[in-house]
């Protein structure tokens, strides 16, 4: 099964991400390195992925065939994704066990979601 | 068969013979594996172009060990270990005759060190002889995914300290129940996957039957073998009639059963009648006994509901599982009816393996449909579709619930949600 695990920020995330020393953040960076590794060691990792900051982002409108973007979401928006990891294990319980290796999730920002596949059982 | 196919049923055929070959005069699994590899790839692309060798297999044999041994200077030359010296100095040991490769390196493949996915990559590429691409399009993962699938699995294997022997007497059956699962998951993952890049799947489903089929033939007494053989042939047979030209699925009771193959079938109800007679019972064999009464029914309302019934009760003695457990519940309401159904499913659902389930709810609804209560029905329809992951169900589900008419509008002043 493929499991996409969402990582977000918010205004305390940031907050506190940006009062922290640089010894600090190195244990944050460790902690998905070490994540990152387990998850290519064990054959579960297929992708994951950083996102550049929200005000980079471009909203999509089609209107008449023509595309057309405005800017955001703005970063006072309460919840903004981060990044996210796709991976593909055993069990719902596995994915949250990796979920649950992920800083963010000391604050309650990690969503594990269960991905749609073409199997279909006999019926 | 254009040339390029010959030969990749040919190296398929090979690919456990030669590593067993390599394995047995170099020993060290992990590396002879990956000299196999490169050989099957060279052969592969030179092959269908230059013709196939006067003996193939003698052709293999030498590239790989050509490749191993320079897979061997080139780690000696970096790590300079003693180790790998002492290794390398340690071939398999020679095989007692009569003792075959392929069962040895399917009952490595699954050693318990590994999880089921590796398990079952390293299995199609050792054993089957598939390319990590190969491996990587059909499970629709990166090919890097498989390819570290792959390597951590033989470093696993390695430092458990596993060797090119059969295990001891005393792990054989837990190993075979292990190889046999894998087996089942393979063929399982072709045969589900019923559209989109349903085309690269449809091949696990004959790599399945193809390494069974090899596995019986080594094991011509096992019943167990014989059951899953039957199970998968039994059950592929019905490929062409279950899915719609859209690649929306059709139920087992509306498909046009004309379609059917009738040699699988066959073959596969000579099989499990042999076995079901000489060989103690096991789930594969009862799985597949009920795959064969389905079989045998010329139409949908013919089936022998009781017989399915008696056979999912001993399965459930001795495999339960939340799938046989709703089996079980779908034979109930077929042959004592849908209310006796609803009420066993409710009793069920209680249990915690089944609680939360996701196709409870298309049972439910199945069940309400059978029942002619066609507004739960639908709601239940639709609540299942919402709750299933995967996408051919979802469709499924939906389109059953759209054919049910939605329930009348609340008269005004009246609240849907008051009251009940």
């Amino acid at each position: 099964m493929k499991y996409l695990i969402l990582i977000y920020s918010n205004p305390m995330s940031r907050e506190i991400w940006e009062g922290l020393s640089d010894d600090q953040r190195t244990v944050g960076f460790k902690s998905y390195a070490a994540l990152n590794d387990d998850l290519r060691a064990s054959g579960e990792m297929i992708v994951t992925e950083a996102l550049a900051d929200p005000s980079l982002a471009k909203r999509v409108t089609v209107r008449e065939g023509r595309a057309m973007t405005t800017d955001g979401p703005y970063a006072e928006a309460k919840e903004l994704l981060a990044g996210f990891y796709l991976i593909e294990c055993e069990s719902m319980e596995r994915a949250i066990e990796h979920a649950a290796r992920v800083p963010e999730a000391q604050l309650g920002l990690v969503e594990v979601r269960p991905v749609l596949d073409l199997s279909a059982l006999e019926m | 068969m254009t040339a390029t196919r010959q030969v990749e049923v040919l190296l398929r055929d090979l690919a456990p013979q030669v590593l067993g070959a390599v394995v047995r005069r170099y020993g060290g699994f992990d590396t002879c594996e990956d000299a196999v590899q490169e050989a099957l790839v060279a052969a592969a692309v030179q092959w269908p172009t230059e013709g196939v060798p006067d003996n193939p297999k003698g052709w293999l044999i030498t590239v790989a060990s050509r490749r191993r041994i320079e897979l061997w200077r080139r780690d000696a030359a970096r790590q300079r270990r003693e180790e790998t010296v002492a290794a390398l100095a340690q071939p398999a040991p020679v095989p007692p005759p009569g003792v075959d490769d392929t069962l040895t390196l399917l009952m490595l493949c699954c050693h318990p060190s590994l999880t089921q996915a590796s398990q079952v990559a390293l299995t199609l590429r050792a054993v089957g002889g598939l390319s990590t691409a190969e491996i990587a399009r059909a499970y629709l993962v990166p090919e890097a995914t498989v390819a570290q699938r792959i390597s951590r699995a033989k470093q696993r294997i390695k430092t458990s300290g596993a060797e090119f022997t059969m295990p001891p007497e005393a792990d054989r059956s837990d190993r075979m129940a292990a190889v046999l699962r894998v087996l089942y998951l393979i063929f399982n993952e072709g045969y589900t996957a019923s559209s989109g890049e349903a085309l690269h799947r449809v091949e696990l489903t004959s790599e399945a039957i193809r390494l069974t089929r090899q596995l019986l033939a080594r094991l011509p007494e096992d019943g167990e073998v014989a059951g899953l053989l039957a199970l998968m042939l039994l059950t592929d047979a019905r490929r062409p009639a279950r899915t719609r030209p859209d690649g929306g699925l059709v139920p087992l009771a509306e498909q046009d059963r004309e379609q059917w193959d009738a040699g699988a079938i066959a073959e596969g109800i000579a099989l499990i009648t042999r076995a079901l007679a000489s060989a103690p019972i096991g789930p594969y064999q009862l799985q597949a006994a009920i795959a064969a009464v389905h079989a045998e029914a010329a139409h949908a309302e013919d089936t022998d509901w009781w017989q399915i019934l008696g056979l999912y009760e001993l399965l459930h003695n001795i495999a339960p599982g939340p799938m046989v457990a709703l089996n079980r519940i779908i034979a109930i309401a077929m042959v004592h009816g849908p209310r006796e159904g609803l009420d066993r499913l409710a009793a069920a659902e209680t249990d915690p393996a089944l609680a939360g389930h996701h196709r409870v709810h298309a049972v439910r609804a199945h069940l309400l449909d059978m029942a002619g209560d066609r507004e739960a029905a639908r709601a239940t329809y639709r609540l299942a579709a919402r709750r299933t992951l995967s996408v051919p169900e979802q469709r499924y589900l939906e389109s059953r619930a759209a054919q049910l008419p939605p329930p009348d509008r609340p008269r005004p002043g009246t609240d849907p949600d008051a009251g009940g």
